[in-house]
């Protein structure tokens, strides 16, 4: 569905293979632990069995002294004096604990041997003398002041640090208008309490690093990353090394969603192959993914919505506890500037706590606090919608969020898609006919989630065959090659076929931030744009000596070079094999900052459901995904962001959960027990693509790879709240649970 | 006891003969022993269905096989579905259809999908769903890949001669 | 995996001395689904591993012509389930044998290694209890036969003893106008472990309208698959009808003693015990209705 009139684009629109689809299909293309290096040796974590604990003594002579093993490491040979790396000493604790531990799965040692089998006798035999601490896993529990403190030296950022040690990282505070006058304006107000369990990204690749220490200082590193730049960073940090000195080479990359941003295994396999001299690879497990990688926080959030009448939304308050897991994190934070940004609302006051527990370091995932807060606020925006009789897409259209709106941290919106996405809700074929059968329901919801720009940069060299490859820095991992050719491709009216796209190494192309936050076809789509413009600068230089015209007389458009009398012309790939062919070299690059915010992201769910009465189980009857694409660069990748963010989200709903036991172990921590959908757990996917052009880039072009998990928490939530009349305040709705809250059973 | 023991199998039409460990899984054989990293790992522990391939006919996770188990036996994994230069018909659709993103989880439905309409050519909707819940995806939603290997199906129908 | 001895005996005699000479240590391996990632994981103390898969006694699947079966423990689930004979007999057994992992899994998984890992959740079991299967164990001092419902003897263990092979299980013809039925519940579709299974085996008058006897067991509620022998007792002799079939449902909770785990809390399981129950009685008498 498209909202505006679009420029007529060649490439943009079409839906092209993608370039790295071969290899993909065919079983050639090198992930993380496809990497096999000649000579290479095997590395293991060795980690924590507690939740939280002081390291007393580590002992690793046993291991040494097994055959096969060629070396152990420890913190102590990370970068800093005992372990601690003053730059990073979050980061450098998570990935080798030297003092202690603060969650169950936390590496503190590591071993290299010559078979991955020998690695884990080896890791065995490594001895940690430990003094076990009492532990902290519900985010409110912590908070408290008699909870264990996991850090002695944390102060709450924020209006109130206090004087004692805390578990609060930092208190956000985002204030407008008057709560209390707004409160006092409305005539219904709605208010409830949630809770939602830490999750997991559920990439199927678990992460795999391989690293290469030269005898001169230079280290390779290959791994599957979603930051090439920010793994070279962390590794210079963390192991006091010029980062002229590191190259990393990202591989395929199987899955991340936010989980593949920070470094685990990178530093360590480097240290161990300094050590021993030779190539090390490191490959987790499951386990080792679950208990010693960044799943997402669980939340606590108490809500409060007023509205006049008519259905106004004027105040709105929430308390937002996310958990960061064991160190410092800002999940608290980002979800104040999401959990209202869809609304107009005068009066809003919002209190963001990040909160440490003994959990594993959370990391991002998919537009990350956001779905969490959406389950919260959108349920209360139904329960409006039903005290008021109002129909619940009709009340969020009379309240949505346009352009010039209050957004996130304050800033007015620019051009963006809720009421046209409210708008497509409320004309599709789904929502229209009603839902009929016993123990159904229907649900709808709105997402919003801010999209970053940050920075991007690439080259672009021009073949002597006049074809044109395109070198990125953002690894592909759903179709940026092809998103990105395509964009290159209608800058310079060439066909897709012409564009060679490749994600290089650190070495070989300018800064590159997070291949995360919906930035790649969005921000190094500008810089692709810009890069394409250059080269069409260059190439029109370079012509004017051979048509002897000046550089003033020679015009490009739609993909032609041609002189303003119309005399000589040519198209880009004829020049471009005159030029480049038979002349000099041509490479060009584009490198932007695209700022932080990118222009914002509205998503919607319409979901219906059947609830078993007698077993509480919860199964997906229908499900209409909707989106504000900007431009679809390329609709079918498009569609398969949204497709693939809903069945994330109806997971996220269901099934998924991190359940602990009372040791403060993840008792689930395998593929078994950690329910991800499968295929038979879920329908075809609709969706409706609705197209609002992002007036901050060149193609209108907005990420969309992150909103499309934010509504679907709650649209699931208010369809099994129709379909049984009770309100789910806990996430995940799994069959216990409804049984609890419709049967009392349990 | 760790000694090696002789295999001899047939994959991918080639004979191999290698070398293992018996506590080394055929997955691990694959991988790290014969080079062919087209089977992936993403659970080791039958669950996630990446690393799956056929194995005297039938379908199996790698990773619960045993390499010793292997012996005379005949073995295609994803590096053996195409034939030369010519893409198994779902190899084609999960392309036209867009049915991978990240791509980690595509071997091993291709493999899962191919014993599925090798068996069953008119599979329906119900029936690939059924049959490829053992193989997990979490970027695609599922969407994509059920429609690629019904399409893949229509086409193997109409020309079963290439297959 | 700590390192293991590979074994592949090409005979019943061959595999039991290898499985005596080794003792404890050693362990059959047939589709290796469970005792293969056990070992990997740590969870079974496996060195030996005896592959049963080329013995012609645990490999069979014969059906005689009077409608008794004969699986060899290392017979796949879909050797069971491609057989179409089979299926039409004991359309209990195909849904059990149906629901074990994954299609990548029933082509290995083996009907007695889901008996002889002796899961509480196994999914064959209440099936082979409820159609009063028996166990052929073979060992140094001979042959012996066991109930289905005796083998189990706690989480992971059984009446096995050290040397001791399950060599087949052996199934009665099913009755006339007799029937049985499995479900069990889980969070997904697929690829669960089951909160609770049940299996229901039923004989009704030639009428149809009255219970001669039935046969009724459980999983996931107690350290071992349970036989309710008090759920089949409250339908032995009474009509078929909603109350009769809710007070053996009653007595199938009633007995049912499970715990709180991730999989399940123990009010869940009590109470879907009975759902289940409930729900395979009468598919099993509709199917004895249609016998």
């Amino acid at each position: 569905m498209v909202i505006e009139n679009k420029p007529k684009y060649k490439v943009i629109g079409t839906r092209p293979v993608r370039p790295d689809g071969i290899d993909k299909v065919t079983g050639r293309a090198q992930y993380g632990a496809d990497i096999h290096m000649q000579g290479a040796l095997q590395g293991r974590m060795k980690r924590s069995p507690h939740a939280h604990a002081i390291i007393k003594n580590i002992d690793v002579s046993k291991a040494l002294a097994l055959d096969g093993v060629k070396a152990v490491v420890t913190a102590q040979d990370l970068a800093g004096p005992g372990g601690d790396v003053s730059t990073l000493p979050d980061a450098a604790q998570n990935i080798l604990a030297s003092r202690k531990v603060l969650y169950r799965g936390q590496a503190v040692a590591a071993v290299a041997a010559i078979n991955d089998h020998i690695a884990q006798e080896a890791v065995k035999l490594i001895e940690v003398e430990y003094e076990v601490l009492p532990h902290v896993l519900d985010v409110r529990e912590s908070m408290r002041p008699d909870a264990p403190i996991l850090n002695e030296t944390m102060r709450t950022r924020g209006p109130n640090p206090g004087d004692g040690a805390t578990n609060i990282v930092a208190h956000t505070v985002a204030a407008f208008g008057d709560i209390e006058r707004g409160f006092a304006e409305c005539d219904v107000i709605v208010e409830n309490e949630f809770s939602t369990k830490m999750v997991h990204q559920g990439y199927i690749e678990p992460q795999a690093a391989t690293a290469s220490w030269a005898p001169d200082g230079q280290l390779s590193i290959w791994t599957t990353t979603q930051g090439s730049f920010p793994a070279r960073e962390a590794c210079a940090q963390l192991l006091n090394h010029p980062i002229s000195k590191i190259k990393v080479t990202p591989t395929e990359i199987g899955g991340g969603f936010g989980g593949k941003i920070s470094v685990y295994l990178e530093p360590v396999a480097a240290l161990l192959s300094r050590k021993t001299g030779k190539p090390v690879a490191i490959r987790m497990d499951r386990i080792d993914v679950f208990e010693g990688t960044g799943p997402t926080p669980g939340t606590s959030i108490k809500v409060k919505l007023g509205a006049t009448k008519d259905g106004k939304f004027r105040a709105a308050y929430a308390d937002m506890a996310y958990e960061n897991g064991a160190f410092a994190g800002s999940a608290a934070m980002y979800a104040t500037m999401v959990i209202t940004a869809g609304y107009e609302i005068e009066h809003v006051k919002l209190d963001g706590f990040d909160v440490v527990v003994n959990k594993p370091r959370t990391q991002d995932y998919r537009a990350p606090s956001a779905p969490a807060a959406a389950f919260a606020f959108e349920q209360l925006v139904d329960e409006l919608a039903e005290k008021l009789k109002l129909d619940p897409l009709k009340l969020r259209l009379m309240n949505a969020s346009k352009e010039g709106s209050r957004g996130p941290m304050g800033m007015p919106f620019k051009r963006v898609g809720h009421e046209e996405c409210l708008e497509a809700a409320l004309n599709s074929p789904h929502y229209n006919p009603p839902l009929e059968g016993p123990n159904r329901g229907r649900g709808v919801a709105s997402g919003f989630w801010f999209n970053v720009g940050l920075r991007s940069s690439v080259n672009v060299s021009v073949q002597p065959d006049g074809t044109v490859n395109l070198n990125e820095g953002n690894t592909d991992i759903g179709g940026t090659r092809a998103s990105l050719a395509m964009q290159l491709a209608e800058t310079i009216g060439v066909a897709f076929e012409d564009i060679k796209p490749g994600v290089v190494d650190t070495d070989s192309v300018g800064v590159n931030d997070v291949t995360a936050g919906s930035r790649v076809t969005f921000a190094s789509g500008m810089a692709v744009h810009e890069a394409g413009k250059n080269l069409i600068k260059e190439l029109t230089t370079r012509l004017a000596p051979t048509w002897q015209v000046p550089v003033e007389e020679i015009e490009f458009e739609d993909g032609t070079f041609k002189t303003k009398d119309g005399a000589k012309s040519g198209t880009f790939k004829e020049i471009a094999t005159q030029v480049v062919g038979r002349g000099v070299g041509l490479t060009v690059s584009g490198s932007v900052n695209a700022g932080f915010l990118a222009g914002g992201g509205f998503a919607h769910a319409i979901v219906d459901v059947e609830v078993d009465p007698e077993t509480g189980k919860v199964t997906i009857l229908r499900y209409t995904a909707i989106q504000d694409a900007g431009t679809a660069v390329h609709p079918a990748y498009v569609e398969g962001q949204m497709q693939g963010g809903a069945v994330q989200g109806i997971g996220w709903a269901i099934n998924e959960e991190y359940y602990y036991d009372e040791s403060g172990r993840m008792a689930n921590s395998s593929f078994l027990d950690y329910r991800l959908p499968t295929s038979l757990d879920v329908p075809m996917i609709d969706t409706i693509i609705v197209e609002v052009p992002n007036p901050l880039h060149p193609f209108g072009v907005r990420g969309v790879g992150e909103p499309g998990i934010v509504p679907p928490l709650a649209a699931i939530a208010n369809a099994v709240c129709h379909a049984t009349g009770v309100r789910q305040t806990q996430l995940p709705m799994s069959p216990r649970r409804i049984l609890e809250t419709t049967l009392g059973i349990g | 006891m760790s000694g090696r023991t002789y295999v001899s199998a047939k994959i991918n039409g080639e004979q191999m003969d290698f070398l293992c460990e018996p506590r080394q899984s055929l997955l691990e054989v694959l991988r790290d022993e014969l080079g062919m990293t087209g089977s992936k790992e993403g659970c080791n522990n039958g669950n996630c269905g990446a690393c799956n391939v056929i194995m005297n006919g039938v379908l199996v996770n790698a990773c619960c096989v045993l390499g010793v188990e292997a012996q005379g036996g005949t073995i295609v994994t994803i590096e053996g579905v195409a034939s030369g230069e010519d893409l198994h018909p779902l190899q084609r659709t999960f392309l036209d259809d867009a049915a991978l993103q990240c791509g980690i989880c595509t071997p091993g439905f291709i493999v899962a999908a191919k014993a599925l309409l090798d068996k069953e050519p008119d599979a329906d909707e119900a029936r690939i769903r059924h049959w490829l819940a053992g193989n997990l995806c979490r970027c695609t939603g599922y969407d994509k890949i059920v429609h690629a290997v019904l399409d893949a199906a229509d086409v193997m129908r109409k020309t079963p001669a290439k297959v | 995996m700590q390192a293991i001895e590979y074994i592949a005996p090409a005979s019943l005699a061959e595999a039991i001395k290898v499985l005596a000479h080794h003792g404890g240590a050693a362990r059959a391996l047939a589709g290796g689904t469970d005792v293969i990632i056990q070992a990997r994981e740590g969870r079974r103390n496996v060195s030996v591993m005896v592959d049963v898969k080329h013995i012609a006694e645990t490999t069979e699947l014969s059906l005689s012509p009077d409608g008794s079966l004969r699986v060899g423990a290392a017979t796949s689930c879909a050797r069971i389930y491609d057989n179409a004979e089979v299926a039409r007999l004991f359309p209990a057994l195909i849904e059990s044998v149906s629901l074990i992992g994954g299609i990548q899994i029933q082509s290995r998984a083996s009907l007695g290694g889901n008996l002889c890992n002796s899961s509480p959740a196994a999914d064959s079991i209440p099936t082979l209890i409820a159609l009063a299967a028996t166990c052929e164990i073979a060992g140094p001092g001979g042959k012996r036969s066991v109930a289905v419902e005796d083998f189990c003897t706690a989480p992971g263990q059984n009446v096995l003893q050290p040397g001791e092979l399950l060599v087949a299980l052996t199934f009665p013809a099913p009755k006339p106008h007799s029937g049985a039925a499995f479900e069990r519940f889980i969070p997904r579709n697929e690829m669960d472990i089951a909160v609770v299974n049940a299996a229901a085996s039923v004989t009704l008058a030639a009428d149809g309208s009255t219970f001669e006897s039935g046969r009724i067991a459980m999983g996931a509620v107690a350290p071992t698959p349970l036989f309710v022998k008090a759920a089949g007792d409250a339908l032995a002799g009474r009509p078929v009808s909603a109350a009769t079939i809710d007070a053996a449902a009653a007595a199938a909770s009633a007995a049912a003693k499970p715990i709180t785990d991730m999989r399940g809390s123990a009010p869940q399981r009590t109470h879907l015990a009975g759902v289940l129950t409930k729900r395979v009685i009468n598919k099993a008498v509709e199917r004895a209705r249609g016998a």
